[in-house]
């Protein structure tokens, strides 16, 4: 096994449970480059894939390794939190970029005046707050998870609970730096090269390696949030609590948890919290702006794949709704507990056994909510319990081709992926969705079919022909854009 | 690859007019499926086969490749055809097999030729071009139907019993070799399966059916398996008939 450090500049190589450990030597003699053959999946723990794995963060190790690539390509791989295939690349290389636990600290540049944040991609959504909190600045849009890289942010396109005032991810990305397939290293942004910027975001990580990104941060005074929570009986109550002619334009984040096995009266029942960055003024302490994120406990890794079940994930989901007050409430809550509650548990991805699971998130536009109706209750009907639904209304679409938020409704659910008979449920809902004018979230995506994202992305063709100018030898690929059709794989390397 | 939910995106059946391969290609196309191809020798049957699975399943290419299951060197280039119209193969039922009834090989010692080859010879040249194939790709499922019959050889048929042997052993030490190339191999031990193979034999105790067989492999196939029985009670009786003293297994009126 590779020992853990530092072998020479920028170099990294992480000890893993590996198979195979090839050390070869690339260009100058002192540069060590460490490829494992290793196993990967998303987080959802579904379809593992072996690829070479290559580990760093170095611009000159990135462009030696896009010289040794085969026929099966390279993708780039954060930590990993699209839950599908996103970024594993089966029998080509994956270029794993992260910084967690960097000796030499973040690679960030920051001016507290103005906000602005220059950062490497392979940094954390964690390592950003923990430098920006105390200074009085937030990143702009934070997923359920702190614990993505800035470069897989901006490949997904991700949202967050304020999507419907301030976007997505993209719309703060000020500029970034990506290496293209020929090993140019070229600046992106919405004023110079704009199609090429619009198609990186969202673009799944198939245009290039981004390598840095500047990125507009928002001013906070405490790291608290002001949040309210309401308890709403039925899925008419959820819907018009979040409608844009309710109040939910007046809180910058809102979002729905909705119980997916309540039945009758109750279905579709949900705790709707909503809430924006408190004052200083409200906040009881001598440093508003103290930020200690911590996790908690870990997952074991042998929990059984029975153990969240409908009768179990029923019993959750009666105690958090009853936990949420009857009367609307308003606390403060500190921004891990409000932004990032799975965090809480390390590799939570486990509870759902070896079998894994798939998150399902779709959008309809806002008035097909008889849509979100009728898949709530198919799922229902055949006993698919869910842990974690969520439901939440999206802002108007950014100009990316491929970004998935579009002006609606988007739920989402999560599932063991061993259910007999998901592929044919799931299909089945996928047609519902379709036909209704809505889309799959790709960063999510575990099944769908290559005429479903045709169908769900229209400007796909645009994007595709942006995507073959940026990459005419088609070295980006994944198991993913394979199984989607995203790029043209006749394109040989 | 297989998509999230276990779904294998290209499907490849060798021995294409297989009732217990159909049988399993059924159980395994679900909505995900992109291409099946079936290869076999007898092409009209084939026509018919892929005109039945394309009309079910609309959004599914089928296709046809002509292979000649007893030309072992052949193999490499089906393999190759095959990788040539689908791209990756993802999952592979290996169901290509021949039982010869009532052939007196004492007098015609040759006629055992073509089982052998098509039972072992060809299917070992198969899996090895198949796994090459599959180990570049990083994923791959080798399906392999093999048979209770090679369990422990016995009288009566012992030239289809020994092909079926040599070839379990050779599946089960592949799947060993290919251990986190991403390329796995489920063997499939049947009992007497009833299908046209073996029409007009006398059943076997714990017979099974086709579509018994097929269910169980759909179960399997996603699953870390290495060998399975069908039915499951096989693997137990068999622990018992393997090690019974040659004097008694051989008084048993099997």
């Amino acid at each position: 096994m590779a020992q853990s450090g530092s072998l020479s500049t920028g170099l990294r190589c992480t000890p893993r449970r590996g198979l195979r450990v090839d050390l070869c030597l690339l260009g100058a003699p002192s540069r060590i480059r460490t490829m494992v053959m290793q196993r990967l999946s998303g987080w959802g723990r579904t379809a593992w894939t072996v690829a070479d794995l290559v580990h760093t963060t170095d611009v000159d190790v990135v462009r030696s390794t896009i010289g040794t690539a085969g026929e099966r390509g390279i993708i780039s791989r954060g930590l990993g939190r699209s839950y599908g295939a996103a970024a594993q690349n089966a029998g080509g290389i994956v270029l794993e970029m992260t910084s967690e636990n960097d000796p030499m600290g973040i690679d960030a540049d920051f001016d507290p005046l103005t906000g602005l944040l220059t950062v490497a991609a392979s940094v954390s959504i964690d390592a950003i707050l923990r430098m920006c909190v105390p200074q009085g600045w937030f990143i702009p849009v934070t997923p359920g998870t702190r614990f993505v890289t800035v470069g897989g942010a901006i490949a997904s396109d991700i949202h967050g609970k304020n999507h419907h005032i301030d976007g997505s991810f993209g719309q703060h990305v000020r500029s970034l730096t990506l290496m293209l397939s020929s090993g140019e290293v070229i600046e992106l942004s919405p004023e110079a090269n704009a199609a090429w910027f619009w198609a990186t975001i969202g673009g799944m990580g198939l245009t290039g390696v981004v390598l840095r990104a500047t990125v507009a941060m928002l001013k906070i005074e405490s790291s608290r949030v002001e949040v309210e929570t309401v308890r709403l009986e039925n899925f008419d109550a959820v819907c018009a609590a979040m409608s844009a002619d309710g109040s939910d334009g007046d809180y910058r984040y809102s979002v729905c948890w909705v119980d997916l096995l309540a039945t009758g009266a109750s279905m579709g029942r949900g705790v709707l919290t909503r809430g924006d960055h408190a004052a200083a003024s409200k906040v009881d302490k001598e440093d508003p702006l103290s930020y200690d994120p911590r996790l908690t406990v870990s997952a074991p890794g042998w929990v059984p794949n029975g153990l969240l079940n409908k009768w179990s994930i029923k019993a959750f989901n009666e105690a958090w709704y009853r936990k949420a007050p009857a009367k609307s409430h308003i606390a403060l809550e500190s921004i891990p507990a409000f932004f990032h509650p799975l965090d809480g548990v390390n590799r939570w991805n486990r509870l759902y056994g070896k079998q894994g699971f798939i998150q399902y998130q779709f959008i309809v536009p806002l008035d097909r909510t008889d849509v979100l109706r009728k898949v709530i209750e198919k799922f229902s009907a055949a006993g698919v319990a869910s842990f974690l639904a969520v439901l939440k209304r999206m802002g108007p679409q950014n100009i990316a081709p491929m970004s998935f938020p579009t002006e609606g409704w988007t739920l989402t659910l999560d599932m063991a992926a061993g259910i007999s008979g998901l592929a044919e449920l799931l299909s089945e809902v996928d047609t519902l969705v379709l036909d209704a004018g809505g889309r799959h979230y790709l960063a999510k995506d575990s099944h769908v079919s290559a005429s479903a994202v045709r169908r769900g992305y229209p400007r796909i063709d645009e994007w595709m022909s942006t995507q073959e100018e940026m990459d005419p030898i088609g070295l980006w690929r994944s198991d993913l854009s394979r199984r989607l059709g995203l790029v043209d794989h006749r394109r040989s390397l | 690859m297989k998509n999230g939910v276990g779904v294998a995106q290209n499907i490849v059946l060798f021995g294409g007019t297989s009732e217990i391969g159909q049988a399993i290609i059924h159980k395994l196309v679900k909505p995900g499926v992109s291409h099946v191809v079936l290869v076999s020798r007898d092409i009209d049957a084939a026509e018919v086969q892929v005109a039945e699975i394309a009309e079910r399943y609309p959004d599914m290419e089928v296709h046809h490749v002509r292979f000649n299951a007893d030309d072992s060197a052949s193999m490499i280039h089906v393999v190759a055809e095959v990788a040539q119209q689908v791209g990756d193969i993802d999952v592979v039922v290996i169901a290509q097999g021949v039982l010869q009834e009532g052939v007196d090989y004492y007098k015609n010692p040759v006629a055992l030729l073509p089982v052998a080859d098509v039972n072992f010879t060809s299917t070992m040249v198969l899996m090895y071009a198949l796994a090459a194939q599959m180990r570049s790709q990083g994923y791959g499922k080798m399906v392999l139907l093999s048979s209770v019959a090679g369990e422990r050889v016995r009288k009566g048929n012992p030239v289809y019993g020994a092909t079926k042997a040599g070839i379990d052993g050779f599946a089960l030490a592949l799947d060993h070799e290919l251990i986190g190339s991403g390329v796995s191999v489920l063997v499939v031990r049947p009992g007497f399966v009833t299908t046209k193979m073996t029409k007009g034999m006398d059943k076997a105790p714990f017979s099974t059916d086709a579509e018994t067989v097929a269910t169980a492999v759909e179960k399997a196939v996603s699953s870390s398996r290495t060998v399975i029985w069908v039915p499951g009670l096989l693997q137990y009786m068999f622990l018992i008939l393997k090690n019974l003293p040659t004097a008694v297994w051989r008084r048993l009126p099997l």
